[in-house]
């Protein structure tokens, strides 16, 4: 079932507010520190060390951040859900267990901070077709609930035909 | 990071992270991506994979990682993008993911002129990324405030 083109353009407006918790923050940053290694106690279960900043809100502070900051990649969490009301409406014809990560892209116009109250504006700015694969592009405008920009999460999302190459992730 | 000590073409960092399913399954719960392709190895041969990849929002992140890491604040990233070249397949014992940190370009930024905002003085950092000796991130590219 092909991607239906005619939903380029379209634009879905805030769903609601994500409000940041520390501890979302210090899950997703254990989520991202890399396995211990094999030879540490724990193996493969145990990760590697967290970065104080994600933690330790008096170490995000003495580097002027408000609170504990996430990681560079944190935004892909409000993305991805908000990616979702494209993808997995029926209707936009996206086979979900044949969608590889293509590109992904942050300008940050600020860092996340637990405390933040934000809003996510979804822009589908492109879907295209090469050699078969269907080739959407998504955008998603994150914003503090006053309207301060926050971070522009671009994601290129490849939907593999089925005797596709296995390319992207 | 002085501006002074660095060069395009330096190496700055240079890191190997082991990679198991167990990291996947953490990923998964913690971004909230549950794609089977990144747990059920027969799904993802279903669709065509080898075997269960990582999250290419995992590789991201790793890559991430290092950059922080060097610079010393994840506050300091105004950009961070990646293409995902080749998936990164991770069989049941594991396998390894190695980031290389280049600085790709230095802006020593510019006052506000005129209509122009202001310019903040930044450092571009490139990034490889190799899992098994193929490169699985091209024109990754991280731009950190100095």
């Amino acid at each position: 079932m092909a991607v239906d083109q005619s939903f380029v353009g379209r634009t879905y407006p805030p769903e609601g507010v994500y409000e940041v918790s520390a501890e979302k923050v210090r899950e997703f940053a254990t989520a991202v520190a890399g396995a211990g290694s094999a030879s540490a106690t724990g193996g493969p279960l145990a990760t590697a060390p967290v970065p104080a900043v994600h933690v330790d809100v008096d170490a995000a502070r003495a580097l002027g951040h408000a609170d504990v900051v996430a990681p560079p990649t944190f935004a892909v969490v409000l993305a991805q859900r908000s990616d979702a009301r494209f993808l997995a409406d029926p209707a936009a014809g996206v086979d979900f267990s044949r969608v590889v990560h293509g590109e992904q892209a942050f300008t940050h116009h600020r860092p996340v901070v637990a405390g933040d109250r934000l809003l996510t504006t979804l822009h589908v700015d492109g879907v295209r077709v090469a050699a078969g694969n269907a080739i959407v592009t998504t955008r998603n405008e994150i914003a503090t609930e006053g309207g301060e920009p926050v971070c522009t999460a671009t994601s290129v999302l490849v939907v593999r035909a089925p005797d596709a190459e296995g390319e992207g992730a | 990071m002085s501006a002074q000590e660095l060069e395009v073409g330096q190496e700055v960092a240079r890191r190997t992270f082991p990679v198991h399913r167990a990291d996947l399954v953490r990923y998964a719960g913690a971004s909230g991506d549950f794609n089977p392709i990144h747990w059920s190895q027969s799904t993802a041969q279903a669709v065509g994979l080898p075997g269960v990849i990582a999250h290419g929002m995992f590789t991201m992140a790793l890559a991430g990682r290092v950059v922080q890491d060097w610079c010393g604040d994840p506050g300091r990233l105004t950009s961070f993008g990646v293409r995902f070249t080749r998936p990164v397949v991770v069989p049941d014992e594991g396998t390894e993911v190695e980031v290389v940190a280049v600085v790709g370009a230095l802006d020593d930024g510019a006052p506000a002129d005129g209509d122009e905002p202001a310019r903040p003085a930044t450092v571009r950092l490139d990034l490889t990324a190799t899992c098994a000796g193929v490169s699985v991130l091209t024109r990754a590219r991280a731009v950190v405030r100095r």
